[in-house]
């Protein structure tokens, strides 16, 4: 007994404590989920900073209709458990109008039932096209489907006339997104899939799987990764003197990935976000102007290159913005004016979400570009 | 006699507390919150039996949980079995599986032990991971039901509460229950000394390996609670890191302390949620929380606060006298 | 190609990951045989290793040699201050209380490293070029040829100081018997520090020579560690061969089940072997067995 009832109210106390909330109704609160740590923290952490930034400058300027916006973070680590938990204390302590995030395909699946019970609307930062196909009442995305990725490099490899591939992908959200989508959009371009191999997030050595490869028919490989998987992979194709043509995927279009794989990086193809071209991008090019803008900032801000992934956050605050603009301002609101958002030109593409489309991007998201000299260049 | 007086009074009082607890919070998220304190207490209670009384620790439970979780889920929402049914058979294959392992993985001891039960952990962890076409792979599994009864549905914060709570309430019971009896008696024997306890005719090895299934199998139990409360598994929840986090509720609760499971439980839970104002540096505050424990509270916050508190006191007291 | 050159691959693939995983196996083996602790935080001082050497290359804009010599030096001063304070002070060192610690102790030093390190994964450049060499048909980095040296480097010099010198049979004692090598006056809490020592510096200078290969960030340590780990049981935590013989296997089934079964289940291979053989030969795969101690 003595023991017993402390360790109890301690108990309690503590949940009581844990509830301490703070309002200001002046302020438009968004939520946002991102994993800024755990080994997703490739993508949480540029979302959260972008969407700072990004939030920042808005309130710098008055904010939206004179309202201040106020953005909740709260980290993940790329746990569905924690992306729930945190989802709902945004949702029913903090009372937000809008959540943007969860960053990984896994963690938004997990979220959505959450918020379409409640109804709040969720702009998630993941890639994953079965976020948002079926559609979902409350739930968009930004990022951009991985099977628009897939379709450049098929297109590519129709064009020169290769049909034959080998697939090498990472055996987390990224890469398996990644696998379900080139084995799925294979027929429709002739192209037939002949080695299937995955690696470990962590491996530090692919040459088994490569050698594999390498005694295919494969004519091309086809790397799917987030850094710095695929910077082994480049070095070990190098290695094993491996002649065939490299693709990657846009989970590497950073300059991390050409400092990481180095020498081994020269002629690697990958399909990418405009961000990394953003100022070769021809003049007349819609994104130019929000491309370079968001490029400068966040160089400014946090002295490092601004990539995509963080350029999903900046898009789902800036399409929010424009729903609130629009006069919405409960959740409900919010969800309509999101819906009827057309032509909105970011950085992941030029948005039109409709009732019946609520990842709002086309082909036209994606270009590919060839690493030469340690420099991206756009292949035509 | 009057000592299972008191433990009678004590569970009573939890199970007050923890009926009127909603009329308390009125607010959603914090009942939200309770319901994983529910899980977490069930699954820190099955670890602590295995840990605690019998001392024998596992870097794996994680793994039980997770097959738990994905058995209900994998039978309910491919296979669209009734999610009781799922429960039921989540429970009785991981129990079979953990007796079956549970003989070779036992006859090992300390880091041996460890290392085998945190190999078994990781590969139950890449099974989740690589069998796609059953699991859905890193991206994981959704459309899981809610458990139901008749045509009432929990499908709400509230009614989650209140059937996990029944869960773990029962779960504090029999294990109660347990330590008490004959086979409590047995297990601290062999926490002790499994020598002397096998010379006193303790089958200690065949009672390791039941207390190691039946460890398993709550485990999985709180998995199938864990699935048809989300709705959704993904493997990233069941791996070495959550097999660590149980470890830490067990040791910052208490080991072999039932109500110590629960604190500690609701502790790691909660925390999180406090140290958010920490941003990215919470995980060293954790590491940090879980040397300091080791190092001056073995006994975990159960024992050692009430012990720190006497001590305290003692000093003032010693302090008074000594100027006089 | 030929299966028979495929296989040849494999097998120069798996010695060259294996060795990585036996150098950093005997860094466990080290503080094992001297007292009896399993450190869960060697993974990290491998971490450490590649870390440091970021940082004064980068940053302190050392030469190569010199870069490596403070990392060393780092890596051990944080694994003696850790011995220092969370081993010694410790009342009742209980093989569990030992896990939790250095478990705690592999999180806390991981997090302190990304809140002044980053996230980010950096590269480090290989000490001699990275021209691949043939061997045969198949091909290995001259960076692994880095790693064979210096496991058998360490490995003999570290027979030579547990055999013949003072120190060396002293850590050994404290193994066998505390106590006993309290009693006969034997410094056991130094021994315990000096056994930290070597096997930090032992681990960092693992972490500094592969991380050309595995690159470097925060989290490396983790996975690297555990397979370490795994080399050692396999060897039966010896401080010698049987450990280099553990990584090497291990490294060769994972490369031949990644090539001749499934590459998403490689992990899984390495693990199950390892479990096989403790379920059947608890006491490593090259050692005499041992009477149990009670």
């Amino acid at each position: 007994m003595k023991r017993f009832l402390p360790t109890t109210m301690l108990t309690f106390l503590l949940l009581l404590s844990a509830s301490l909330a703070f309002a200001s109704p002046a302020t438009i609160k968004i939520g946002a989920l991102f994993s800024v740590t755990g080994p997703p923290s490739f993508l949480g952490e540029p979302e959260r900073n972008s969407a700072k930034m990004v939030v920042d400058e808005i309130n710098a300027k008055g904010g939206v209709k004179g309202k201040k916006l106020e953005l909740i973070v709260y980290d993940t680590q790329g746990d569905a458990t924690k992306a729930v938990q945190a989802a709902n204390r945004l949702i029913k302590e903090d009372k937000v109008v809008a959540i943007i995030g969860p960053s990984t395909t896994g963690e938004s699946m997990a979220v959505i039932p959450v918020v379409e019970k409640e109804g709040i609307p969720l702009i998630s930062c993941a890639a994953g096209s079965k976020i948002t196909d079926p559609v979902k009442k409350w739930v968009f995305k930004t990022a951009q489907n991985d099977g628009l990725a897939v379709a450049k490099i098929y297109e590519y490899l129709n064009k020169k006339k290769l049909a034959k591939v080998a697939i090498l992908t990472v055996s987390d959200g990224f890469g398996s997104s990644g696998r379900e989508q080139l084995k799925a959009h294979a027929e429709k371009f002739g192209i037939q899939v002949v080695v299937d191999e995955t690696y470990g997030p962590k491996d530090t050595d692919m040459t088994s799987q490569l050698t594999k490869i390498r005694g295919s028919q494969a004519q091309a490989i086809i790397c799917w990764g987030t850094n710095p998987g695929p910077a082994v992979v480049a070095k070990n194709v190098k290695q094993l003197g491996i002649k065939l043509p490299l693709f990657m995927s846009h989970g590497v279009s950073s300059k991390k990935f050409i400092e990481l794989a180095g020498d081994a990086s020269d002629g690697i193809m990958l399909p990418s976000g405009k961000v990394i071209v953003s100022d070769v991008l021809p003049a007349g090019d819609k994104q130019k102007k929000s491309l370079l803008a968001f490029v400068k900032d966040y160089q400014n801000h946090y002295k490092a290159e601004g990539d995509h992934f963080g350029g999903h956050a900046w898009d789902a605050v800036m399409l929010l913005k424009g729903a609130v603009e629009r006069g919405a301002d409960t959740p409900a609101a919010i969800r309509d004016q999101l819906e009827k958002t057309t032509n909105f030109a970011g950085i992941g593409g030029i948005f039109s979400y409709s009732a019946a489309d609520h990842a709002g991007l086309g082909k036209d998201a994606f270009v590919l570009v060839e690493i030469r000299n340690k420099d991206w260049t756009l292949v035509k | 006699m009057l000592s299972a007086y008191r433990e009678i009074v004590k569970f009573l009082l939890l199970v007050a507390i923890v009926l009127l607890l909603p009329l308390l919070i009125q607010e959603g998220y914090l009942l939200n919150v309770m319901v994983f304190v529910g899980i977490h207490s069930i699954l820190a209670l099955a670890l602590n039996l295995l840990l605690g009384y019998a001392g024998q620790i596992s870097l794996g439970h994680a793994g039980f949980f997770g097959l738990g979780a994905y058995i209900s889920g994998i039978l309910t929402a491919t296979y669209s079995i009734n999610p009781w049914a799922a429960m039921l058979a989540a429970a009785t294959l991981v129990t079979l599986l953990a007796f079956i392992v549970g003989f070779p993985i036992l006859k090992l001891k300390g880091h041996y032990l460890a290392m085998a039960t945190l190999g078994l952990g990781i590969i139950i962890y890449i099974i989740f991971n690589e069998a796609v076409d059953h699991t859905g792979g890193p991206s994981g599994l959704s459309g899981i039901p809610n458990l139901s009864l008749g045509g009432f549905s929990f499908d709400s914060d509230l009614r989650n509460y209140y059937l996990i709570w029944t869960f773990t309430l029962v779960a504090i019971g029999l294990s109660l229950n347990l330590v008490n009896s004959r086979i409590g008696r047995a297990l601290r024997a062999i926490h002790d000394s499994e020598v002397a306890a096998r010379v006193m005719g303790v089958n200690a090895r065949l009672l390791k390996v039941q207390i190691f299934a039946l460890s398993a199998g709550l485990s999985a139990v709180a998995g199938s609670l864990y699935a048809h409360t989300m709705t959704f598994v993904a493997p990233a929840s069941f791996g070495f890191n959550f097999s660590v986090e149980l470890v830490t509720m067990v040791i910052i609760g208490g080991l072999a302390s039932i109500y110590g499971s629960l604190l500690g439980a609701a502790l790691l839970t909660v925390l999180p949620e406090m140290l958010r104002a920490f941003q990215d540096y919470d995980i060293i505050v954790y590491g940090l929380l879980l040397i300091v424990i080791t190092m001056f509270m073995p006994g975990g916050l159960v024992k050692g606060l009430p012990g720190v508190l006497t001590a305290l006191r003692r000093k003032a007291a010693k302090e008074e006298s000594g100027d006089a | 190609m030929e299966l028979a050159d495929q296989i040849a691959q494999y097998l120069v693939s798996g010695l060259s990951t294996g060795a990585i995983y036996a150098l950093i196996g005997i860094g466990f083996a080290i503080i094992y045989n001297s007292t009896d602790i399993i450190n869960f935080a060697q993974g990290e001082l491998v971490m450490l290793g590649g870390m440091f050497t970021l940082f004064s290359l980068n940053v302190l804009h050392l030469p190569l040699p010199l870069a490596i010599l403070f990392a060393v030096a780092a890596a051990t001063a944080v694994g003696v201050l850790f011995e220092r304070l969370t081993i010694r002070p410790l009342k009742s060192p209980t093989p569990l209380a030992l896990i939790i610690i250095t478990i705690g102790g592999s999180i806390l030093i991981r997090g302190i490293t990304m809140m002044i390190g980053g996230k980010d994964t950096h590269a480090i450049p290989a000490f001699s070029g990275s021209e691949p060499i043939l061997i045969g048909t198949a091909t290995i980095l001259p960076q692994h040829l880095w790693i064979f040296a210096l496991t058998a480097l360490a490995i003999t010099a570290n027979k030579l100081f547990f055999e013949y010198t003072i120190t060396g049979k002293a850590m050994r004692a404290c193994a066998v018997n505390r106590r006993a090598a309290g009693l006969v006056g034997i410094d056991v809490k130094r021994m315990v520090l000096f056994s930290f020592a070597i096997s930090s510096a032992l681990g960092s200078l693992a972490g500094i020579i592969v991380a050309p290969l595995t690159m470097t960030s925060y989290d490396v340590g983790i996975m690297l560690g555990l397979k370490g780990f795994c080399a050692a049981i396999i060897g039966g935590l010896s401080g010698g061969i049987g450990t280099v013989l553990g990584g090497l296997l291990l490294g060769v089934l994972e490369s031949l089940g990644a090539g001749l079964i499934s590459s998403g289940y490689k992990d899984a291979i390495a693990f199950i072997i390892l479990l096989l053989i403790l379920f059947i030969r608890p006491q490593g795969l090259f050692t005499k067995a041992q009477t149990e101690r009670v």
